[in-house]
């Protein structure tokens, strides 16, 4: 009865890919919202490439997909150890305390 | 074509497997290996530019791993320059490193690999090793800036540098999946047969190309997605900001020229818009924002934002012309940003690092060679003839009128004469303002740097005609005949 389409899995990952992009600019409570963000919005675009891939009968989309899931893995591990080092110094990890520099 | 052809690669597979090595030699000796592991990361450098410059790309280019990976003269060119770029910037980074407590042996480690994937992105010939090559630099370079990780002001700089970057994979990843759904394959040569017939683009693969764009305009650091370059460049040691001024905005801007020229050479008058439109922004903002600072770190930020339009005035013509007229500017931008950081390395007094353009008072009387050739190189960067930067300037400017851009050259040349303001201000400070504190001793490394970069902003203009040739070779491998 209900057929799903690529346009079914575009609009998921478009969806997902918003709330990722507005989570990074309307929270202002904490950093680690931001790093959730991030990964949000590099799983929308492995929806995306899977969804193509499959469409297409092409495997280079998930190919690719499968080294975004590498990189986001070696991303975050550097986010949050950037994240250790700064709580380190400034004892918060609150958006609106990162402002030591402003211009 | 189905081939690997490791022989085109063999300075990246170098580079790769002796930061490896040099990994292995740091985590046995520390830190007191440091300057011993920046020497050799030194000469891991130059021997990848001797064995770059051994390929035959003559007359075809060399393609490796299944034509995942080119090596043409445009890739030559812009690898040569980033490599050294990079040993310059690891050179100067010794004796501040020492100084200032941040001498970790991962220093000069983590800019090879971050030069290593520079030499990725250069040659990336499709939207994979694109998205690796750029990784593997932006990861490097999230942890330089953050190398000082007792102080408040780097780990700040690295933290804010990471969220935005990752934003901007994020969208530039988002773009090279749209192209690849609407499209069908992600090599730049697939790309480029599919999108050269007179079919109108498909909207989705229009949004790709636009997401594509911004994310790389972020690495750019091209205005609207500029914002964080003030901030990382004031909160990152100055020599890391000094290697975040060179060598990543070169590889950067090479990967977006071969990107949009050769993938996207179909699409020419779609993104010629966005080109126009991020170029203008970029020379404006880069000439009114400079005119507040106070300091000299936040003004190179704005300094470089500007240079970066001026730059993209080439990319915008979309011409053999417009493409070496960029690659000449970056070739004179570098050793002159280069040249301007170790003026801002040299800022020390009683031992302590200064980065007010007001510390400078009096550095005429102080330290006059200092002060001359921070001078001459900001008359450079103004585009004061006879020296190398209004060539520069001048080469992207004749592309755009070429191409009858002339608002664009309008616009550049009024925003190059606002800059001149600021650059001309930091001059008057040096010469005409009272001494207040002498700075320290200049290192020797330091002067090195300085002799070279001023050699070539006052000598270069007896090799303009060469370095123009070989820009106009590279050029030309980008579009075919």
């Amino acid at each position: 009865m209900w057929e799903i389409t690529l346009t079914h899995y575009l609009t998921v990952a478009a969806i997902l890919f918003t709330i990722g992009v507005f989570g990074i600019f309307l929270n202002r409570k904490n950093v680690i919202i931001i790093l959730m963000s991030v990964e949000l919005i590099l799983l929308s675009v492995n929806i995306n490439l899977v969804a193509f891939s499959s469409f297409l009968g092409d495997m280079v989309g998930q190919v690719f997909a499968m080294l975004v899931l590498t990189v986001a893995a070696a991303e975050a591990a550097i986010g949050l150890a950037i994240l250790v080092v700064y709580f380190r110094n400034r004892g918060s990890i609150a958006v609106e305390d990162l402002n030591v520099m402003k211009g | 074509m189905a081939e690997l052809n490791l022989h085109a690669a063999l300075p990246e597979i170098w580079v790769a497997v002796s930061a490896m090595v040099l990994l292995l030699v740091g985590a046995y000796t520390g830190d007191r290996a440091m300057r011993l592991i920046g020497l050799l990361s030194m000469l891991v450098m130059g021997v990848a530019i001797v064995a770059m410059l051994g390929i035959d790309v003559s007359t075809v280019p060399q393609l490796a791993f299944n034509g995942h990976f080119i090596v043409d003269r445009f890739a030559v060119f812009a690898k040569v320059l980033a490599l050294i770029a990079a040993m310059a910037s690891v050179w100067m980074s010794f004796s501040y490193a020492e100084r200032e407590g941040m001498a970790r042996f991962e220093l000069p480690l983590l800019m090879l690999l971050a030069t290593l994937g520079m030499m990725l992105m250069i040659s990336a010939n499709d939207l994979i090793s694109l998205y690796v090559g750029l990784e593997l630099q932006s990861l490097a370079l999230y942890v330089t800036a953050a190398i000082r990780r007792d102080t408040v002001k780097s780990t700040e700089a690295g933290l804010k540098y990471f969220v935005l970057g990752a934003l901007s994979s994020g969208m530039l990843l988002y773009g090279a999946s749209m192209i690849y759904g609407f499209v069908g394959t992600v090599s730049f040569a697939g790309l480029s047969t599919a999108l050269s017939g007179a079919t109108e683009p498909s909207l989705g693969l229009i949004v790709g190309l636009v997401f594509l764009c911004a994310g790389l305009a972020f690495k750019i650091s091209a205005v609207p997605f500029h914002m964080w370059t003030p901030d990382v460049y004031e909160g990152a040691p100055t020599p890391i900001t000094a290697f975040f001024s060179a060598a990543p905005k070169v590889a950067a801007i090479a990967l977006f020229t071969r990107v949009l020229v050769d993938a996207f050479g179909g699409l020419t008058p779609q993104w010629q818009q966005i080109i126009f439109a991020v170029s203008v922004a970029s020379m404006l903002l880069g000439a009114f924002a400079a005119i507040g600072q106070r300091n000299i770190k936040r003004l190179m930020a704005y300094s470089s934002i500007g240079n970066i339009g001026y730059a993209l005035v080439g990319l915008a013509a979309g011409t053999p012309q417009g493409v070496s007229g960029l690659l000449f500017y970056m070739a004179v931008y570098v050793p002159m940003t280069l040249g301007s950081f170790a003026v801002i390395l040299a800022m020390r007094q009683k031992g302590q690092m200064v980065e007010e353009i007001a510390d400078l008072s009096g550095l005429a009387k102080s330290q006059p060679w200092l002060a001359h050739i921070f001078a001459a190189i900001l008359f450079s960067m103004a585009g004061i003839p006879p020296l190398v930067g209004f060539f520069g300037k001048w080469m992207v400017f004749a592309a755009a009128v070429n191409q009858g851009l002339y608002v664009l050259a309008v616009i550049g040349v009024v925003a190059s004469v606002v800059s001149a303001y600021y650059y001309v201000r930091v001059i008057k400070v040096m010469y005409f303002d009272e001494a207040v504190t002498a700075f320290d001793r200049v290192d020797g490394s330091l002067k090195l740097v300085l002799a070279s970069s001023l050699a070539v902003v006052v000598i270069g203009i007896l090799f303009i005609n060469p370095l123009q040739n070989s820009a106009i070779a590279a050029a030309a491998s980008l579009f075919p005949e």
